[in-house]
């Protein structure tokens, strides 16, 4: 099992180790609950070294991902991100991503740590035709990246950086100055909080960790990270997301451009027309329990789904999940039930913004 | 890790509190430090008649649910109605105001057969 450079700070804060995605990685310090309180109201600090991250660069670095994502690069200015999705020939999703465009034919990718191999083996297999010139520099192993999280997160980070990192906009990436080694500093996350992703040199990894704790931040586990991210109902590959999955019954047209020269264009251009038959739904328990990913989705009695992920929310103080529903169905307030252990548990369809319902 | 000294022990991780003919049943610390924070419990309703090893609650977790098994033969006396609204207390005090239900025994020597708090140390190894 890989470790980050964190790891002997994860067991010096009490962290419980657990296997992901072959990383031996913290899923809680003080408790999940603690935590994702600590993100929504506070700060908070996450190790996710184990994600994958890689430069790409060459003459037509623009125009080679251009033909991997149905996003249209040409709006992406330097210095900005764009979160988008690799897709397959059939419409599918390969992966979900976020490419920086750091120069004009510079781009830093950032990708799921469980898809590593599959989406480097994906970019080199499209380099003979569309960007032979390109070259994949992969620096997960030689880099840290913290992410930063919470109401206070960008204010706190700017004390310690000496730097007003709320100038730099959401989704953009900036160079940050930190004990005199430059650190890249992307404004997004996973928690639908605002806040800063950090990528800085391994060797630098546990001091900057260091000084984030002594500055107050909460140290968090993947089980908040998890709990955080379905409150902000946002996908995670292998649940809402898979080589099956089209992006616009996953809710993410916005993603999609009117392009046509993308792998897979044309099956997703049609779905896009023809609107999808099924679409990523909410779903909220209205009486206990807790649903979990699996559970099936009953709509007058049918079983019409199943639970791509389901958490308890501490925000909401209420079981949450998402499910892939028949468009005929798929409506906000929509009555349904949740079976759980042989129960149908009544809960309600919803949008994914569930922290906008509370 | 506590493992008090006057309990006995399950391999499901309840623990048992033998008072004359009632015992009082929950889980351990162990369990519960396993569990991480209970955000869900079933138990229940006084009067039930449980068979050993019949599931009598369920307990959930963030991160996982579990089944609640009798380990002694008998009817339900008192459940903890008071656990529902303030589930943190399982975590916070699992051999204290964390009890889950207190049985009627059929058999008090049934206690007797649980693990003692060395052969549950060993079984958990901790």
């Amino acid at each position: 099992m890989k470790r980050t450079a964190l790891y002997d700070a994860h067991r010096r804060h009490g962290g419980r180790m657990v296997e992901f995605a072959g990383w031996e990685m913290p899923v809680q310090y003080a408790g999940i609950i603690e935590e994702t309180r600590a993100v929504r109201q506070r700060w908070g600090i996450f190790d996710v070294s184990h994600m994958a991250r890689a430069y790409f660069q060459g003459a037509h670095t623009s125009e080679y991902l251009s033909k991997l994502v149905p996003s249209d690069l040409t709006k992406v200015a330097d210095g900005i991100g764009q979160y988008t999705v690799l897709t397959n020939e059939q419409g599918g999703v390969v992966d979900d991503i976020i490419l920086y465009r750091l120069e004009p034919q510079r781009w830093l990718v950032v990708f799921n740590a469980a898809n590593r191999e599959k989406d480097l083996a994906w970019f080199h297999r499209w380099r003979p035709e569309f960007g032979t010139d390109v070259t994949i520099d992969d620096q997960t192993e030689q880099t840290v990246m913290v992410a930063v999280q919470g109401p206070e997160a960008v204010a706190r980070l700017s004390t310690l950086m000496g730097a007003n990192l709320s100038a730099v906009p959401r989704f953009g990436i900036a160079q940050v100055d930190f004990q005199g080694t430059a650190l890249w500093a992307g404004r997004t996350g996973y928690t639908g909080e605002d806040g800063f992703e950090l990528i800085a040199p391994a060797e630098l990894g546990e001091i900057l960790w260091e000084a984030l704790v002594e500055a107050g931040a909460t140290p968090c586990g993947l089980g908040a990270r998890d709990v955080l991210r379905v409150e902000a109902g946002l996908h995670l590959y292998g649940h809402e997301l898979t080589d099956e999955t089209n992006p616009i019954e996953a809710g993410l047209n916005w993603l999609v451009s009117e392009r046509t020269d993308y792998i897979g264009a044309e099956i997703i251009q049609q779905v896009k027309q023809s609107g999808p038959q099924r679409k990523l739904m909410g779903v909220v328990l209205q009486e206990r329990g807790v649903p979990r990913e699996g559970y099936p989705v009953m709509i007058e009695g049918d079983a019409v789904g199943m639970l791509t992920s389901g958490v308890y929310s501490p925000t909401l103080e209420k079981g949450i999940g998402m499910a892939y529903i028949p468009a005929s169905s798929a409506k906000a307030g929509m009555p349904c039930a949740v079976e759980i252990r042989g129960r149908a548990v009544p809960a309600t369809l919803s949008t994914r913004r569930f922290l906008k319902q509370a | 890790m506590n493992i008090p000294n006057d309990l006995r022990y399950t391999k499901s991780d309840e623990w048992v509190r033998l008072n004359g003919e009632i015992a009082e049943i929950g889980i351990t610390d162990y369990a519960q430090s396993e569990l991480g924070d209970i955000v869900f419990l079933e138990l229940p309703e006084a009067g039930r008649y449980l068979q050993l090893d019949e599931s009598f609650g369920v307990i959930e977790s963030v991160k996982a649910a579990s089944d609640l098994y009798a380990p002694v033969e008998g009817e339900v006396a008192e459940v903890n109605t008071a656990l529902m609204s303030a589930l943190e207390v399982i975590n916070q005090d699992p051999y204290g105001a964390g009890w889950m239900v207190r049985i009627r025994l059929k058999d008090p020597t049934q206690v007797q057969t649980l693990m003692t708090p060395e052969e549950y140390r060993n079984y958990r190894q901790i």
